[in-house]
């Protein structure tokens, strides 16, 4: 009985402990920007740049732009949308939720992605995946999933365009987020798979992996767009305005984004 | 190693614990010794999360508890806080996601405890909370350990409900699952590898330990 009381004692305080000396939950100040996938490397370089620039500091959550424009119309607490679709931008202007219908950012492009001594060729006109679709070379491909990563529905798009959907619709796996499907493609589980071209040049795919651009032609334009939700704190408008700063967009063309003319 | 996340899954575990602890222990005993019709459904409804997967789970809540959704609104109105995205969210879904991982192990327990027991207490005059206290926890004490060890260590893994509900913002509902998630996806495998693992040696530790303290309960009793 005793040792019983004794531990439910010892429990109930170290818990307390515990609790009292974790950081609590004041995160809120911080401004909170969402990001599509396809910006990762290119904005946690912008942000580090922003946070020696001015000295102030941003969170960053990366994902597919369809799940945040989801998220921010059920009321997620971010800041800055910087969506890979300028149409995610404009429904939720169209509801309310953003300050102004915001600013387009960048153009993107696809390209086709594989392992360096994988089975499929970098071929940017996509032939050799039509050959290797033919001779059963082609066990899995991987894209954004279409229907919320705007790199996955151009993808599809580009499938589309040479003549590949229907044959390779079985063998597609589709990542949540253009990011992951940079990452199934080429992690040895697939032959290759169609992501951004800003991830392919980031470092750490630059070893594990060799690319090559799809026409642009062959794709809807990825037009990128970003916009101040309503309520974002000053921070937030300053990375805002940071982004059109020299030293910003020199970061971003390194990886790849072409700058709008507007 | 994302310190951070793994601190908010710590906290988001203990408290869910906390939270957890008394209402399941009474559903747990109440479940144990009920002879009421619809008990079946009752345990259903308790097992429920378990089965379900975590993001038809998640998007429920989501839906339930968003902004858009009546219950949101009004909370938000109300009170002032947000029901989602944020560790509010994170743990009135942890909570409910937990219960059966608490509730099942401590309704075994008890029902492994003799009924004659309770009767003699009785008898010998001890009210319906002294007999609670001194004769059938200490009793169920070892299941209610592992029913809390559970609890614990299967928060810290939980991820398709805190994906749905918590919108991965760090230091606010970036769990460890979520992080390690991330790093892997930035094929930062390294980062994976690390936070994998610790994740893996404490559960693997903290379920070993569990049962070792469970034995050595059952001996001295």
């Amino acid at each position: 009985m005793s040792l019983l009381r004794r531990q439910l004692a010892v429990w109930t305080a170290a818990a307390t402990l515990f609790l009292s000396a974790l950081p609590s939950s004041h995160a809120q100040a911080v401004p909170t920007l969402a990001a599509a996938s396809d910006l990762k490397f290119a904005i946690e370089e912008v942000a580090d740049r922003f946070e020696k620039d001015t000295g102030n500091k941003l969170r960053l959550v990366f994902g597919s732009s369809g799940n945040f424009k989801t998220q921010i119309l059920q009321g997620a607490p971010f800041h800055l949308f910087m969506s890979a679709d300028e149409n995610f931008v404009y429904e939720l202007a169209d509801a309310g939720k953003t300050e102004d219908r915001g600013r387009t950012y960048a153009i993107g492009r696809i390209v086709i992605m594989v392992p360096p001594d994988g089975a499929l060729k970098p071929d940017g006109q996509l032939k050799d995946l039509a050959a290797a679709l033919k001779d059963g070379r082609l066990k899995k491909f991987a894209i954004g999933n279409p229907e919320h990563a705007p790199y996955g529905a151009r993808g599809k798009e580009a499938l589309q365009h040479a003549g590949l959907w229907e044959s390779i619709e079985g063998k597609l796996v589709l990542g949540e987020n253009i990011s992951q499907a940079a990452q199934f493609a080429i992690s040895g589980s697939a032959e290759g798979g169609i992501v951004a071209y800003s991830l392919a040049l980031a470092p750490s795919f630059a070893s594990r992996a060799k690319f090559e651009l799809i026409p642009e032609s062959w794709h809807k334009r990825l037009v990128q767009r970003m916009v101040l939700v309503k309520g974002a704190p000053p921070e937030a408008r300053a990375f805002y305005q940071y982004l059109s700063t020299p030293a910003a967009q020199e970061i971003m063309v390194r990886y790849s984004f072409a700058m709008p003319k507007e | 190693m994302d310190w951070q996340a793994l601190f908010l899954s710590l906290k988001l575990a203990a408290v869910t614990l906390l939270v957890l602890l008394p209402s399941g222990l009474w559903l747990g005993r109440w479940l144990a010794y009920t002879r009421v019709a619809g008990k079946s459904w009752i345990e259903a409804l308790v097992v429920l999360p378990l089965v379900l997967p975590p993001t038809v789970l998640g998007y429920y809540l989501l839906v339930s508890m968003g902004g858009a959704s009546p219950i949101g609104a009004w909370v938000q109105q109300t009170f002032g806080v947000r029901l989602t995205f944020n560790f509010l969210g994170l743990l009135i879904a942890s909570v409910i996601f937990n219960i059966p991982f608490l509730v099942q192990p401590v309704q075994r327990a008890f029902e492994a405890i003799p009924r004659q027991l309770g009767e003699a207490a009785a008898v010998s005059g001890l009210s319906a909370w002294q007999t609670f206290w001194r004769v059938e926890l200490p009793l169920a004490w070892p299941g209610v350990l592992s029913a809390c060890v559970l609890t614990f260590v299967h928060t810290l893994g939980e991820f398709g409900v805190v994906l749905m509900v918590g919108g991965s913002i760090p230091g606010e509902t970036k769990t460890i699952a979520i992080s390690i998630y991330d790093r892997v996806q930035s094929f930062d495998l390294t980062g994976a590898n690390q936070m994998a693992l610790l994740l893996l040696l404490f559960s693997l530790g903290a379920v070993a330990a569990s049962f070792f303290a469970s034995a050595r309960l059952a001996v001295r009793r």
